[in-house]
């Protein structure tokens, strides 16, 4: 790979382990996921609370707490850069100039005690530098760009004084004020309610047409991800246990997991009728199952599946999945 | 802000009268009344009936009271029963004396402590931690006269290189000045710095927590600018309080340093107003103490409009 | 200190209230919280040692070798001999039996200015806390304008007019410190009536008095403990300063303030004895504090909920 050219992918998490400090010890939630996100590109990350999906994504720009957090293996590569290894130094200069984060929790991720515009500004002169009448300018300007009416005032306003929705749309100005090629959405919408979500999901769809950036869009909602998403990666227990195109993986999933997903989300036109659920909860990460993960929970695991833990295989163009009996399944998508 | 300002400081009055009252009252807490106290042993009649004329104590308490408080909204606190000085300019001579030790400490307790608390908030269960957490219980646990006596053993009377007593104006000479103050001021830190120091840390380290500072992080942001902007000033409010809360400890403790360092301060004016039971200087000095307390309060208070700018809403 | 150690990166979600948290303190939440208070050794350490120092000084009388006003001209400032352990002053009392019965005095006083702040303050801040109204109004501003002074200089200006001595010091100053004891026992009250269980309570008509003492009292308690310590660990260094001014323990009364105040006039002559002293007060004071944390962090989850 020679510097003039631009690799095809923008980021790549390959064979990632991520280890927690807990009271048993040192223990594995992240166990040797890979994918990638090309330019352009939106790649939802799906999976339940526990799946270790916000690991992941937090694990890309080293914002676990590094006192109780180690990555023992694999990469992540941004623009063929190794991110896990990188100096401090060089890796701030990438933090919200070259990869953004979005956070879940849009009450609590921005500081009560500095303005709107302050907040934005901040990163845009930590980068770009400029003045701060230049920068605040520039915040203005974001806030109008994410949809907020009157951002030429409200951009001193301080974060009590906005609503959760706006809120996280000041927190998407604030993600993208530098340009980046890469946003992370970690659950973005998730602490909102259902015409906010849905608005927020617009914007990032807008944006990406917009700005040309690649999306990593975390969540657990089958639903928001396939209005969103290219492509779809699917988590279980610290494992990518199935990844395919979005349209593919609703028309016809090929995990036994995937499918419990899909056919748990609550459609359209389909009334009364009591919503199927994926029996269980996602194991413990110092008490995993032996062989597949998910055999305790799964409707067809027979011996095969607890005998040893199933290979990562491709199944199809772009498709890949974590189940040793996929072949044997007839598995039903998403109406 | 202005405007706060001033419907706070309105707020102060009807107190001040309450505090006003509370401190003249104190004289009918003499047994048999300040003029047997003031006679000496063995009085005749004809003298103590003197002295009440004299001092005016043959009028009514309350006609008493309020000529002392009118005198005193219009700066005049009455003279000493010892020598007949003016309370005001005595306790105003003393005032800069220990108004520059207060001071002195107080900076010294600040950087002190933040830089203690710091170290250990921002690194919870590490070496530097612990040190700190060590330091500032032992610190907490000096009485600070004690800490005074043994910084004048060590440095005034074995390595003689700083002055064990005494006072030089800072206008005179700030080199002197603050020789002479740098051991009293640091005896009083002691406390002041552990509790700015413990309560930096506690506020520190919930605050590390916050998802905020996850944000900042993501922005980029070097760690000291991360410190410096987004830490310490959502960790400023419960320091602040603490700072207010030893601020008014610390005036008190002010009597007995300058005592022990001969500092020629409102503190040693107290100790001396005390002892010779001069009323009128001490409630003189009660009068003043309560305002500078009440003031102290009310900045404390509006700063966290600053530092929490929801407060300001409300 | 502690590390936090969590495997959901997130903060642990809220642990639910628990069902009993409103009712009277039940044996077993007491038992744990004896366990917790048990577990942190720095504060086990300094109960024991502050058992050590009250029995010692208490036994004064049957313990120390020599009286406390014992004087040996023949024997005047002497270092530490096989006689005097630490010593003798420049009137020849040995300075370890100084120390013992001072302790005893000098503990008993700030004792004495704690009871009586806890007398004050603590019927008073229950009152005020669960009836509220006019009542709560006006002692609150009492409580102010009480704390519009420094204790310290409260006190001596009391002492100023009513004459010094040790008891009329320690008098005032629990006096002093009561909005002190008020505040916190106001503050928790106040939490306390908020929980359900009261109103409930009151709807079935049961007299409030009884609710205080049944209901309120149990839990308010660990707020006011914490606070009891601490005020011991204030009071003490309040008796040491006003004895040390001189206008409290007078000699020949040995106190720990008053052997201070001595030493400090002879600190050029003999630096040595503003050294015990002063050593035994460190370790006192650090005893209270020791105590007053490791209460507060056993009891740290409910005084958090009442903050």
């Amino acid at each position: 790979m020679t510097p003039e050219h631009e690799p095809a992918k923008l980021l790549e998490i390959e064979d990632l382990h991520v280890d927690f400090l807990t009271d048993r010890g040192w223990t594995n939630v992240v166990a040797g996921v890979s994918f990638d996100v090309g330019p352009g590109e939106i790649v939802g990350l799906v999976g339940e609370s526990g799946s270790g999906k916000s690991v992941t994504s937090l694990s890309v720009l080293r914002l676990l707490p590094p006192a109780y957090t180690r990555t023992p293996g694999g990469h992540v590569r941004y623009r063929g850069r190794d991110l896990i290894g990188m100096p401090q130094r060089e890796l701030r200069d990438i933090r919200g100039n070259e990869i953004s984060m979005i956070f879940q929790e849009p009450m609590t991720s921005l500081n009560p005690a500095y303005t709107i515009g302050d907040q934005i500004a901040e990163g845009y002169r930590r980068h770009k530098g400029g003045s701060r009448r230049a920068a605040f300018a520039r915040a203005a300007e974001m806030l109008d760009l994410v949809g907020i009416p009157d951002a030429g005032h409200r951009v001193r306003d301080y974060p009590h004084e906005f609503s959760g929705g706006m809120r996280q749309r000041a927190m998407i100005a604030m993600a993208l004020v530098c340009e980046p090629r890469l946003l992370i959405a970690d659950e973005p919408a998730t602490a909102l309610d259902v015409t906010v979500q849905a608005q927020i999901v617009a914007l990032l769809a807008r944006l990406r047409d917009e700005t040309g950036c690649g999306i990593l869009f975390i969540t657990h909602d089958l639903g928001l991800v396939a209005e969103l998403a290219d492509r779809v990666v699917v988590m279980y227990a610290g494992e990518v246990v199935e990844t395919a195109p979005a349209l593919d993986l609703y028309d016809a999933p090929k995990h036994p997991y995937t499918a419990g997903l899909l056919s748990a989300m609550p459609h359209l036109g389909v009334r009364g009728e009591e919503l199927p659920t994926i029996p269980g909860r996602t194991p413990e990460p110092w008490r995993m199952p032996e062989g597949c993960r998910f055999s305790p929970r799964c409707g067809h695991a027979n011996e095969t599946c607890t005998a040893a833990p199933p290979e990562f295989r491709i199944v199809g163009e772009g498709r890949g999945c974590r189940c040793c009996r996929t072949e044997q399944l007839r598995l039903v998508g998403s109406p | 802000m202005l405007r706060l300002l001033s419907v706070r400081l309105l707020a102060m009055v009807p107190m001040l009268l309450i505090v006003s009252f509370l401190i003249y009252s104190l004289i009918a807490l003499v047994p048999g009344g300040p003029e047997v106290a003031l006679a000496g042993n063995n009085p005749t009649p004809e003298r103590i009936a003197a002295i009440r004329e004299q001092l005016g104590l043959d009028k009514s308490f309350m006609s008493q009271y309020w000529s002392w408080l009118t005198g005193a909204l219009h700066g005049d606190l009455g003279k000493s029963f010892v020598d007949g000085q003016s309370v005001r300019s005595a306790v105003a001579s003393g005032f800069p004396v220990t108004l520059s030790l207060v001071v002195l400490t107080l900076v010294i307790a600040a950087v002190l402590g933040l830089a203690l608390g710091l170290a250990a908030g921002l690194r919870p269960g590490t070496w530097a931690d612990r040190i700190s957490t060590v330091t500032a219980s032992a610190f907490m646990s000096l009485p600070y006269f004690w800490v005074g006596m043994m910084l004048v053993l060590v440095f005034a009377i074995q390595m003689r290189t700083l002055p064990a007593v005494g006072y030089v104006p800072l206008t005179e000479s700030p080199l002197e000045w603050f020789q002479h103050l740098i051991l009293p001021a640091f005896s009083l830190a002691t406390v002041p710095t552990a509790v700015v120091a413990r309560q930096t840390r506690a506020s520190v380290t919930s605050v590390m927590q916050e998802d905020f500072i996850r944000t900042a992080r993501a922005k980029g942001l070097h760690p000291s600018r991360l410190v410096v902007k987004h830490v310490l000033k959502n960790a400023a409010v419960p320091v602040v309080t603490a700072f207010g809360v030893e601020a008014n400890r610390l005036i008190g403790a002010t009597v007995v340093i300058e005592q022990l360092f001969a500092l020629p301060g409102v503190g040693k004016l107290a100790y001396f107003s005390v002892f010779s039971r001069d009323f009128p200087m001490v409630q003189g000095i009660l009068l003043i103490t309560a305002i500078l307390i009440m003031l102290i309060n009310l900045a404390v208070d509006l700063s966290y409009g600053y530092f929490n700018p929801k407060v300001k809403v409300s | 200190m502690t590390r936090s150690r969590s495997v959901d990166i997130k903060k642990p979600a809220p642990v639910p209230a628990e069902k009993d948290s409103g009712a009277a303190v039940p044996a077993s939440r007491g038992r744990a919280l004896l366990r917790r208070f048990g577990g942190n050794r720095s504060a086990v350490v300094g109960f024991g040692l502050l058992l050590a120092i009250i029995v010692v000084t208490a036994a004064a009388p049957l313990l120390a070798p020599y009286g406390p006003a014992q004087v040996d001209i023949g024997d005047r400032l002497s270092g530490p001999t096989a006689e005097h352990w630490l010593g003798t002053d420049t009137l020849g009392r040995d300075t370890l039996s100084r120390l013992m019965h001072g302790g005893r005095v000098s503990l008993a006083a700030a004792g004495l200015a704690v009871a009586i702040a806890t007398a004050i303050g603590l019927p008073l801040g229950l009152v005020s806390g669960y009836f509220g109204g006019i009542v709560d109004w006006l002692l609150d501003r009492a409580a102010d304008v009480l704390m519009a002074f420094p204790a310290i200089i409260l006190t001596i200006a009391i002492i100023a007019a009513v004459g010094p001595g040790l008891t009329t010091a320690m008098v005032s100053l629990g006096i002093v410190y009561a909005p002190r004891m008020f505040r916190v026992v106001r503050g928790s009250t106040m939490e306390v009536r908020r929980a359900v269980y009261i109103e409930a309570s009151t709807s079935i008509g049961t007299p409030s008095l009884m609710i205080l003492r049944k209901r309120v009292l149990p839990n308010i308690l660990p707020a006011a403990l914490v606070q009891l310590s601490f005020l011991l660990a204030s009071a003490l260094l309040a008796e040491v300063t006003i004895s040390l001014l001189g206008l409290g323990a007078l000699p020949p009364t040995a106190s720990w303030g008053s052997m201070l105040g001595q030493a400090f006039l002879e600190m050029r002559s003999s630096p040595s004895l503003a050294v015990y002293p002063g050593i035994a007060i460190a370790i006192a004071t650090l005893c209270f504090n020791l105590i007053g944390d490791g209460l507060r962090d056993a009891f740290g989850r409910e005084t958090r909920k009442a903050s």
